[in-house]
């Protein structure tokens, strides 16, 4: 008994306040973002806001229950509950419920199950038990070997439903592995490539996007030599990007968005060069040899989409970055998602008073656009504090997952870090325009059950181990 | 354990606020500097327009036109969507007060700021004209464009029935219906409703700050097209029904034709009747109330729904039953004293010759002949009591479609009253009932009750010699079987062989050479073949009926005639029945005379008719 007690005293409570609020805020932001005049009630179960409320009082139930499972079990079952996600990733192949092209759910009479999203959780546990392993050396090839295999096995099985948005969550335990040891080359490359593959096809100027890369690189060249310095380095970069672009919107509001950018990261970038080059004059080759490895990247890029693939290869390829839905497409919807959060102004509309969102504009307004309906409804203050909210809770699980004195409780934090970032920016990111369409939750906030109940598990996890880490030496 | 890379938290912390940073610039460029979005959201107005379904046109039996659309204009509101607007040019425009402009936004609001609702109902097209050059001037409002029901003969309107809009108690039992929309109430409009009202359809449209409609959304991919409702063709003779209304004029009562070889109705006249046109649109509801509570009932359909007593034109069928039961056969003679008299029972008889036998007996409507074979029947030995007899004459009754729903194709029939057994055993007590008690049934009098429709479907049954097809009148349905039953026989409980004599009795009535009771019917050439009745009414004048079918040989119309309170059959009936019959037949109206003569006989203004009536009483006479 007198361990319950410990977990109430000892639980985290500020997380979980900040859990609770976002919930709500959900909830409401879904009532209005659905709401019907004839189903006024926002208890009204019929309707979407009805059924958030009933998904969010199961969740505290099943937060509940997390915290009052012994943690014991989560580590001593991590690797079978991995199994268990595996085997329902290939099962829902073959016995899932087919939505929008993809067999992604389990359909049980109302309710519905995503594995993917309890792979994620399952994964993270995995991840952690394996590289908490005593004497385990993370450079070792039979080791990167066995990590790459719990990563991407899952990642193979989801691309297969196909469900490409879910399936590139998986790539952020690589910020895991960096945490826990791994060289920030890696880490880099993986930045690097994404963003030049994404830019190589939607934006198609090669200029910009080399221009992109040499500041990238000059990053890294302090990076290799002192953490501070590139943490320093980095900041730099972005306030003379920002002091461009505002310079321009100040000057030159009509500007094309490609101009501003291409002149913020050159401004940027030969500042950048001038520091790597005081530090390291040495590595100008090395550097030279990078910046045309990426053009050459980025140049195949789009070679090998316009020639060597096949139409249908394309057009997923193209359904993958939000092109090919239909003629009107991606610009459509985000066009629609960025005339209703630009409508908001300042302050917003206030709440239920939203017209883009209620008249049907934003497409998967109650789900991955929710973003809209705050943007739209509570303005720049009403978004700029959900972003602080989330930036808060980020950051706080950083200090929560450093206070851990087991490995793995400290593994698995950061992989739930992860997690939440990678749903956090790429959603957000997606309904102001700045990455492709990608339909993923906006964690604790976007309407449904199951990301909501897996997004819960894996926060209270973490809230478990936080509350008993004093008993903790491993 | 001893954590050698700690300090990536910082470079982790980083990567997090960076893109966040990012984020909040891009939000505050979005959301505060950039106006462009804000201009976009608000030409960014949506405007769902319902499109209505028109319903299907009505046609008559050769493609002539009883029902059409045609267009209206109904003024929707959007609360959500209304700025400042000049309320006195509104107003003068729609030529409303404010109190009503007040009044219903309040009422659109109370709705639904989102979706519309009816400002002004069904503008003409001239206010239209001036609203819609000056609808930029008053965001949130727009015209929807209706149809509504018109009618270019104004006939037919209780059969053709009138379209409302559904109320709340339609929404909740039946799919599809939303406030605003139409449904048939009464007639065809209601008996057909899922063929005639097509599916309503949805436009939506971009609407600028302006008011204007900039386009499709979405190059309309959410646009879902009206269907057109299924045009429906009549079996009604839109002449005969136009002739049959004109010769009802000033009359109460009703006229029923039907072709027997196919049970298609050609004519169903309700009188007094109305004009369709009166329950259209605005004037609707203060029409209906008007219509309702006319004491003359003009919204009743008698043709299916009045109960009448059949009237001697029921002896004929009396005479099939007895033949066919062996009571008598064409040659049975009955010898008739001018009344019939059992102890102190008196039922009169007029004067004819005598004695009679079948056809004679018809042609004179000899009360006494019916008398005798009907009680001989009741009492006949073989039956082992009356109470059987009853039964198997009742169940011949019935054969002919009396005292049952016909399940035409139109709603609220009744049944008729045909007195099962059980009636008298509760009146007079079990076996303790005879035949004398039910002999006014004999001559079509007493408990016996039909409707017009029965009775021109019995005339039917006998101008077809023993079977007649379910009444009906829905000839033909736009891509539909109209599959309804109405193509089988049904057939009555008496052999064929028998109807010759009564037919022939019929055709004496009309035809003979003397004694005949419906003389007046007479159509040289057209071989009509009829029976007179007069309805005993208790509460006034009796009913003047009749019945017939023409030619004799090969029917092409069989008919039925009520008039209310105009006395005897020949009076009124077998005239209107005689005229129709010709006009049906012949496209023409030779007797002009006697047309002039029933046009001017009026039985609803009771002083004007008393000349005309005593005119008629000594023209004809008959039971």
């Amino acid at each position: 008994m007198s361990r319950k007690i410990n977990i109430w005293a000892n639980l985290d409570w500020m997380t979980v306040l900040v859990y609770l609020v976002m919930l709500f805020i959900g909830w409401i932001s879904i009532y209005s973002a659905v709401y019907d005049e004839e189903h006024q009630s926002i208890f009204d179960t019929t309707q979407r806001y009805g059924k958030q409320l009933i998904w969010i009082i199961a969740a505290i139930v099943i937060a509940a229950a997390v915290l009052l499972t012994d943690n014991k079990l989560f580590l001593f079952f991590s690797y079978f509950f991995y199994a268990i996600t595996i085997l329902l990733l290939i099962a829902v192949l073959f016995f899932g419920t087919e939505v929008n092209a993809s067999k992604s759910w389990f359909q049980f009479g109302g309710i519905q199950i995503q594995p993917a999203e309890f792979a994620k959780l399952a994964t993270a546990l995995a991840l952690a038990q394996f590289l908490s392993t005593t004497k385990l050396k993370i450079h070792d090839s039979r080791a990167l070997l066995t990590m790459g295999s719990i990563i991407f096995l899952p990642v193979l099985l989801i691309l297969l439903q196909p469900d490409v948005g879910s399936s590139l969550v998986f790539f952020a335990f690589i910020l895991v592995l960096y945490r826990e040891g791994l060289t920030g080359w890696v880490l880099f490359f993986f930045i690097l490539f994404g963003f030049l593959s994404v830019l190589a096809l939607l934006l198609n100027e090669v200029n910009m996007v080399a221009l992109l890369v040499i500041s990238a690189l000059s990053a890294y060249m302090i990076i290799g030599r002192n953490m501070k310095t590139a943490a320093k380095a980095v900041l730099i970069f972005a306030l003379i990007c920002l002091a461009v672009m505002g310079i321009f919107q100040l000057a030159a509001p009509g500007t094309m968005l490609v101009v501003k950018l291409i002149t913020a990261s050159v401004a940027g970038s030969l500042v950048l060069m001038g520091l790597a080059f005081r530090n390291k004059r040495n590595k100008a080759s090395l550097l030279l040899g990078l910046l045309i490895a990426a053009l050459l990247y980025t140049y195949s890029v789009d070679y090998v989409f316009d020639n060597v693939l096949m139409p249908h290869q394309r057009s997923r390829i193209n359904i993958v970055l939000g092109f090919d839905d239909d003629p009107l497409g991606q610009s459509y919807n985000i066009n629609q998602s960025k005339i209703a959060i630009g409508s908001g102004g300042l302050t917003g509309k206030g709440f239920l008073q939203g017209t883009q969102t209620k008249f049907n504009f934003v497409p998967e307004q109650s789900t991955d656009f929710i973003f809209c309906t705050i943007g739209e409804e509570f303005g720049f203050a009403g978004s700029t504090m959900l972003i602080g909210l989330f930036v808060f809770l980020l950051l706080r699980l950083i200090y929560l997952a450093e206070r851990q004195r087991s490995q793995f409780a400290r593994i698995y934090g950061y992989s739930i870090i992860s997690i939440l970032f990678t749903h956090f920016v790429i959603n957000i990111g997606m309904t102001i325009g700045i990455v492709p369409v990608i339909g993923i939750p906006l964690p604790f906030i976007s309407y449904g059950g199951s990301s909501m109940w897996a997004f819960t598990v894996m926060l209270f996890i973490l809230l478990r181990f936080d509350a008993v880490r004093m008993e903790f030496l491993r | 354990m001893k954590d050698h890379y700690s300090d990536r938290k910082y470079i982790i912390g980083a990567m997090i606020v960076l893109p966040v940073l990012f984020f909040i610039v891009r939000l505050f460029i979005l959301q505060v500097i950039d106006p462009s979005y804000k201009l976009s959201a608000s030409s960014n107005v949506l405007r769902n327009v319902t499109q209505y379904a028109a319903r299907g046109l009505i046609y008559d039996r050769n493609g002539e036109l009883l029902v059409y659309n045609q267009p209206v204009y109904d003024l929707m509101v959007v609360p959500g969507q209304l700025a400042e607007f000049d309320t006195v040019e509104l107003c003068q425009i729609l030529e409303i007060d404010r109190e009503y402009l007040d009044q219903e936004i309040s009422k659109a609001r109370a709705y639904s700021m989102f979706r519309s609702s009816v400002f002004l109902k069904q503008i003409s097209s001239r206010t239209y004209a001036v609203l819609q050059e000056k609808l930029y001037k008053f965001p949130g409002f727009y015209v929807q464009l209706r149809t509504l029901r018109s009618y270019p003969n104004d006939i037919a309107a209780h059969i053709l029935g009138y379209v409302g809009e559904v109320d709340g108690r339609i929404i909740d039992e039946k799919q599809g219906y939303a406030m605003g929309d139409y449904i048939g109430i009464t007639g065809i409009e209601a008996t057909y409703e899922e063929e005639l009202k097509g599916e309503k359809g949805k436009n939506v449209f971009l609407v600028d700050v302006h008011n204007r409609i900039m386009g499709s959304y979405q190059e309309g991919r959410y646009n879902i097209p009206a269907v057109v409702g299924n045009d429906i063709t009549l079996s009604i003779d839109a002449v005969i029904q136009k002739y049959g209304e004109k010769l009802m004029q000033n009359k109460i009562g009703s006229i029923v034709a039907v072709e027997p070889s196919t049970g298609e109705i050609l004519a169903l006249v309700s009188a007094p009747a109305y004009n369709p046109e009166l329950l259209v649109g605005r004037v609707r509801t203060l029409n209906f109330r008007q219509l309702a509570a006319d004491t003359l009932k003009p919204l009743f359909n008698r043709a299916l729904m009045a109960h009448y007593p059949a009237g001697s034109a029921f002896k004929v069928v009396n005479g099939l039953i007895a033949m066919q039961e062996g009571i008598v056969n064409e040659h049975t003679r009955h010898t008739c004293p001018g009344h019939y008299t059992v102890g102190r029972l008196t039922v009169r008889c007029r004067y004819h010759t005598t004695p009679v036998a079948m056809p004679e007996a018809i042609q004179v409507s000899c009360n006494t002949y019916f008398c005798h074979i009907f009680r001989d029947l009741l009492d006949h030995p073989k039956y082992g009591s009356v109470t059987n007899g009853y039964n198997v004459w009742a169940d011949h009754v019935r054969s002919f479609g009396l005292g049952e729903r016909l399940e035409a194709d139109f709603p609220n029939e009744l049944r008729g009253f045909v007195p099962p057994s059980t009636y008298y055993d509760r009146f007079y007590g079990e076996n303790r009932w005879r035949s004398l008690q039910l002999v006014s049934m004999a001559i079509g009098q007493g408990e016996l009750s039909v409707t017009p429709i029965q009775m021109a479907n019995m005339t039917a049954a006998i101008a077809n010699r023993g079977y007649y097809y379910t009444p009906h009148i829905v000839r033909n349905i736009e891509n539909s079987d109209n599959d309804r039953a109405f193509r089988e026989e049904n057939f009555t409980s008496i052999d064929s062989v028998w109807f010759e004599p009564v037919i022939d009795g019929m055709h004496r009535a009309v035809n003979g050479p003397d004694g005949g009771t419906a003389r007046i019917a007479q159509v040289q050439g057209l071989d009509i073949c009829g029976k007179t009745g007069t309805a005993e009414n208790p509460h006034g004048d009796d009913h003047s009926v009749f019945i017939a079918f023409a030619p004799k040989d090969n029917p092409q119309i069989a008919i039925s005639v009520y008039v209310e309170n105009a006395g005897f059959g020949s009076a009124m009936a077998a005239p209107i029945a005689s005229l129709i019959i010709e006009k049906y037949l012949t496209g023409e109206v030779t007797r002009k005379w006697l047309e002039d003569r029933i046009l001017s006989a009026d039985f609803i203004n009771r002083e004007v008719a008393s000349t005309s009536r005593q005119e008629n009483l000594s023209d004809e006479q008959e039971d």
